[in-house]
């Protein structure tokens, strides 16, 4: 068990350096940074003196490698427009994140068991056969389209809950949570409508999946053999079966959400990482854009690694297993 | 320290029973953040006229955009018609509680026109300052100039010591390494102090009790909201979210006039709207540049419906402009507004005339978050240039990306947006566009053209201290700028402010910047 | 299932034994199971997959034929009159001949733009899942037969693109293109950049499900046997591995196919996809997004639909496909 621990961190180590190597050489020879710091005005000899400053005439494994000493630290140098902190931008910005893709989750979650039992148990029946394509429906819609209507129907025409920003915030320490005013809640629930339309088919599709596998195994028959209420069978012991891979499938997802909710942040001026992240795109601004990457990479990482290592820990015959697939494409 | 710990408890209860209260709020629904709080760090007329409502200079503009006192009292030329003495208003504070004194006018003067300042051109003539005694203040400049007031209105005055205790007497220096303090913490003597600002999200501005002036407006806080999305920014208004927006789309009017809370403010700004051409040899494509020649800029001009611009992509809300100056501007006459009147079929015949190749390709740079429907009126004209045999490739991006092309002279054609800020007179567009590119001069002077006759008048102007001599100066300067077709001017732009009945009185200025210290709320709101 | 004998009889091969040259019987036998009669009936008797068949080829005809059907070019300036601007749909009392579908706010006919877009969403998408699919393909190949350093080298890259989410990559890929180009290069290159930054991302899952079929087959007696026959290892690879995991690959394929064009959309929606003077459907939805609130709805609401409907049938093929294909369910 230490040693795959100790392989899966190697690894997990492995990708983040790659990771970091790829920001790095953004940061390094997209926009070069002297040109984005100094003002029009600047003299030849400013920029060489900035140049230097900036360790710009180092070699570049010393250059790579004192930016990954920094990232690890948590120092990804300031950003270009806001002259600010970039750690302390994307701090501020984490909460508001954190709080939308927490809430799509926990929509995906509540909405799609229930929803992929049914169309496994009711298979065929015209409930299910609905669902099912109510689910390629979800999947085929682009979350920026299902945004758009939902602001124009429940904001604009109807004007029952806001269709941008955060509403009211409360600190909690750095933490800034929407979470404990009414605006702050009537806020979150369209965008996380929106950011989880996709997931909550994904999961759907999953738990049916995984049902009608299930309820074809020996213990399910031996069970309604024994008499168990056929309810019973399938929302008890056939449904705790297939919770497994669905809790896998939805940890190795949030960092697909993390990042797919840029898109989602975007619609609604959502004041989190992802409207951070895009307008550092327009504005060109690199290192926003390099500790961006590295950030959610390390999420998405840490994440996959876990939930290796939890099945590890489960089911020891997964141990030597190296071929895996990681996340899915969101 | 019982004591002490006594006392923060009962300021909280006290700040808990004060948020308790109905608190006058305007919820103001800007389309894009400021770039910063420190006034100097960053030359964008929007973060200045936000944070003129934190910090304040020597003068001031009323409400009919005359200069008024503000944190001088008075001023006079002294002898040597090139020192300015001022005497300053006694009894002032900054935020912080600390007095305003003659240093302060100094260090900022110092800070302002520092050589890392991206400021210092709006402060041209600007020699040195001394402090006479605690409120007289000398300033010296590099000769007679009469426009000292207009420039001195957005210098923003900050407390010396503060800037001292917290190292940031020097405008913010990124490449040092280090955050300037100044950018993210702001100590003035304006109406309102910043409370919190996060960037891109929220920037909240409160009352400042100890205003020197008596207040006009019955704000108790100023949230700005950066809602870059022109949509989503209506929707915000039309859902009660904001109360108060300096950019309701154009196309978005009727709709918002249309709603039953919502109030329309609307105007033609004194932002002139401009076409400029490169002068350099060659093109960005590597051809040959045709563009000197003045028949082809009065070929693209003429190519250009600005009936049908001003009709269709600004809903006839824009002005359609001759003259690189808006009317009310000093220097401005009748006579340099006479339009070019479209013509495709003449346009062709001065292409031909002057040898331009069919099928010309060249790029033609806009900004999307820049003007007012910048992106379409770019498209539009694409189009009318493509229609007389020309091949414009149009590179729409944000003013970020833009900006250093535009300043390192690497645009071919561009539109720039000139409205004479701080100074409201002909002599701004002159000295920072139209001048040759030397010095403090020609700043803006993105095409790199010379023309030594421009040069002479403008210079003239420059120190004459005779308002009608000087006016004339600049007429006559403009008249070359118009003969020459050195910028093709399209429209002075409409201007839309939106409010919702919350708010009550909203001042409405030709120069598109809020004055909230003279706005009102309905009580409560 | 009932099978249709008589066909059957007319596409299968002759029957084979495995002593013949290795190199027939396999490729026959893929090939007849792709043109399977048993696949061809479950198209048949699947409403939905005919429905969204028939649909996708009229959205592509009518896109390939734009052309010669719609009443304007809308990507020649010149042809845009900007006299006939925001032109409701033809049943609406101000519609106007030949604008079916109303104008844009540039006299863009939006039909004409539609069909334009959808062209090159289609390209896009298309272009994007080949060119993902033969470099997966390859690697996967080459991964999974030669094995060791260059395996790991291809797996670990895989890796850590796979530690990235997919649209990041894709943001980074074209602002960096973006900001880096000259002006007059980004029109000609939104195109070939987007496919590009689009399969970047996705070859990693067609190379993993070909290299462990490679893996195995590579071990089979077969392709032992060729080797000692001094067989090509590019023959070996081509005729007798890939055919054996043609079905995963196709199905993932089709489901991608489906998600590149979502990803081409969200991107162009994001403002770093086509650019506004040859917009995709994305770009249209971004465009007509400003005017959401204007009246103007039939500029956002019809590319909407025609994105939607693509993607919905792309996907509703590639779930019929993958249950069609997938034994367990049959």
């Amino acid at each position: 068990m230490i040693a795959f621990l100790l392989k899966r961190a190697t690894n997990a180590a492995f990708v983040m350096l790659a990771v970091a190597l790829l920001a790095f050489v953004i940061f390094r020879f997209f926009g070069d940074p002297v040109e984005m710091m100094v003002n029009e005005q600047a003299t030849q000899a400013d920029r060489a003196e900035l140049r230097e400053r900036l360790g710009l005439n180092d070699g570049l494994i010393t250059q790579y490698g004192r930016f990954v000493t920094h990232a690890v630290q948590g120092d990804f140098g300031i950003s270009y427009r806001n002259q600010q902190d970039v750690m302390v931008l994307i701090k501020e910005r984490f909460p508001a994140t954190f709080e939308l893709v927490l809430v799509a989750t926990v929509i995906s979650l509540v909405v799609g068991i229930p929803l992929g039992v049914i169309t496994a148990v009711y298979r065929n029946s015209r409930l299910a056969n609905a669902l099912q394509l109510g689910s390629i429906v979800g999947v085929s819609l682009p979350s920026f389209v299902v945004g758009i209507l939902l602001i124009l129907g429940f904001s604009v025409t109807l004007g029952w809950l806001p269709g941008f920003g955060r509403g009211e915030t409360v600190d909690i320490g750095w933490w800034s949570t929407g979470f404990l005013t009414p605006s702050g809640r009537a806020a979150l629930i369209l965008p996380s409508i929106s950011l989880s339309t996709f997931q909550v088919t994904l999961v759907m599709r999953l738990v049916r999946a995984e049902m009608l596998e299930t309820l074809r195994a020996d213990y399910i028959k031996f069970a309604r053999a024994r008499g168990v209420p056929t309810a019973r069978v399938q929302w008890r012991h056939a449904l705790r079966n297939c919770l497994m891979p669905v809790i896998t499938l939805t940890g190795m997802q949030i960092g697909n959400l993390i990042a797919f909710a840029l898109v989602t942040e975007t619609v609604f001026q959502w004041p989190g990482m992802g409207m951070l992240f895009i307008q550092a795109v327009t504005f060109v601004d690199i290192p926003v854009m390099a500790a961006y990457l590295m950030i959610v990479s390390f999420i998405f990482v840490a994440l996959n690694t876990l939930v290796d290592i939890t099945y590890a820990w489960v089911d020891p015959r997964l141990r030597d297993d190296t071929a895996r697939t990681g996340g899915g494409n969101g | 320290m019982h004591m002490r710990q006594l006392l923060l408890a009962t300021a909280a209860v006290a700040g808990l029973a004060g948020a308790a209260q109905a608190e006058n709020v305007l919820k103001w629904g800007a389309n894009r953040d400021i770039g910063s709080l420190d006034p100097y760090s960053y030359g964008d007329s929007f973060t200045i006229n936000v944070l003129n409502h934190v910090y304040e200079g020597l003068v001031r503009y009323n409400k009919d955009l005359k200069i008024e006192p503000a944190l001088a009292e008075s001023w006079e030329i002294l002898d040597d018609q090139v020192t300015w003495r001022f005497a300053l208003r006694k009894g002032v504070t900054f935020h912080d509680g600390a007095p305003f004194t003659a240093d302060d006018v100094v260090a900022s003067l110092e800070r302002v026109s520092d050589e890392t300042s991206p400021l210092k051109g709006n402060l041209p003539a600007y020699v040195s300052s001394r402090a006479v005694d605690d409120y007289t203040v000398d300033i010296t400049l590099n000769g007679t100039y009469p426009l000292l007031l207009n420039d001195l209105t957005n210098i923003h005055i900050f407390d010396k010591e503060w800037m001292t205790a917290h190292d940031a007497l020097k405008p913010t220096d990124i490449g040092a390494g280090v955050e300037g303090y100044a950018t993210y913490n702001a100590n003035g003597t304006g109406p309102f102090s910043v409370e919190s600002r996060q960037p891109d999200a929220k920037t909240v501005f409160v009352k400042n009790p100890n205003w020197w002036d008596t207040p006009q407006h019955n704000l108790d806080r100023i949230e700005l909201l950066p809602v870059t999305s022109a949509a989503t920014r209506v929707a915000a208004l039309l859902s009660g979210e904001i109360n108060f927006t300096n950019d309701a789309p154009v196309q978005d009017l009727p709709r918002l006039a249309a709603a039953p809370n919502v109030s329309v403010l609307e105007g033609v700004d004194l932002r002139t709207v401009m076409i400029g051409f490169p002068f350099r040899d060659k093109l960005s494509t590597g051809a040959d540049n045709p563009f000197t020649d003045v028949k082809v800029r009065e070929a693209l001009y003429k190519a250009i419906d600005l009936d049908l611009i001003h009709k269709k992509v600004m809903r006839g809300k824009s002005r359609i402009a001759g003259a690189t100056v808006a009317p009310p501007i000093p220097g401005y006459v009748p006579a340099l507004d006479e339009l070019p009147g479209f013509d495709p079929e003449a346009a062709k015949a001065l292409l031909a005339e002057a040898g331009v190749p069919e099928g010309l390709s060249f790029e033609f740079s806009c900004i999307s978050d820049g003007l007012v429907n910048e992106e379409q009126f770019c498209q539009a004209i694409a189009s009318m240039w493509s229609r007389v045999g020309l091949a414009p490739k149009l590179d729409v991006a944000p003013r970020a990306v833009q900006s250093p092309k535009r300043t390192n002279g690497k645009t071919d054609v561009y539109i720039l947006g000139w409205a004479t800020l701080p100074m409201l007179d002909a002599y701004s567009p002159l000295l920072q566009i139209f001048h040759t590119k030397e010095g403090n001069a020609g700043v803006f002077n993105w095409g790199g053209w010379s023309f030594p006759e421009l040069d002479r008048l403008i210079d003239a102007a420059g120190s004459e201290l005779d308002l009608d001599k000087r006016l004339a100066l600049e007429t006559e300067a403009l008249g070359i700028v118009k003969k020459e077709h050195i910028m093709l001017p399209l429209h002075q732009q409409p201007m839309a402010w939106a409010v919702t009945d919350e708010v009550t009185t909203m001042p409405l200025f030709p120069d598109n910047k809020p004055r909230l210290w003279f706005a009102q709320v309905a009580p409560g709101s | 299932m009932a099978e249709p004998e008589t066909k059957m009889e007319k596409l299968a091969p002759p029957p084979q034994t495995v002593t013949h040259a290795p190199a027939l019987p396999a490729r026959f036998r893929r090939l007849a199971q792709l043109r399977d009669s048993d696949l061809w009936f479950s198209f048949r008797t699947h409403p939905s997959a005919v429905f969204a068949a028939a649909l996708l080829a009229l959205v592509a005809l009518t896109a390939f034929l734009a052309p010669l059907i719609t009443p304007q070019n809308p990507y020649d300036l010149a042809s845009l009159e900007l006299w006939n601007s925001e032109i409701p749909p033809i049943w609406n009392a101000e519609g106007q001949w030949p604008y079916l579908l109303g104008t844009d706010t540039q006299g863009r006919d939006i039909l004409s733009a539609i069909l334009y877009g959808s062209r090159i969403s289609l390209i896009i998408g298309f272009a994007s899942v080949l060119l993902a699919l033969s470099v997966g393909l390859a690697l996967g190949l080459v991964a999974g037969y030669f094995g060791g350093w260059i395996d790991n080298v291809i797996m670990r890259l895989g890796d850590v693109l796979l530690s990235m989410p997919f649209i990041l990559i894709a943001i980074l890929i074209t602002a960096i293109a973006a900001a880096s180009l000259p002006a007059g290069l980004k029109d000609v290159l939104a195109a070939p950049i987007l496919i590009f930054a689009i399969a970047v991302p996705s070859w990693v899952q067609y190379a993993r499900t070909v290299r462990a079929s490679a893996m195995v087959e590579a071990r089979k007696e077969y392709v032992q046997a060729a080797r000692l026959i001094r067989v090509k290892a590019w023959r070996i690879m081509l005729h007798h591995i890939l055919p054996n995991c043609m079905t995963p690959i196709m199905v993932a394929a089709t489901l991608n196919f489906g998600l590149a064009i979502l990803s081409e959309a969200t991107l162009s929606f994001l403002g770093v996809g086509m650019p506004p003077d040859q917009p995709s459907l994305g770009t249209l939805i971004r465009i007509g997004n400003q005017y959401l609130f204007s009246g103007l709805w039939w500029i956002v609401v019809f590319p909407s639909i025609q994105l939607c409907l693509i993607v919905l049938s792309v996907n509703m093929i590639g779930d019929w496909l993958r249950d069609a294909l997938n034994p367990k369910l049959r």
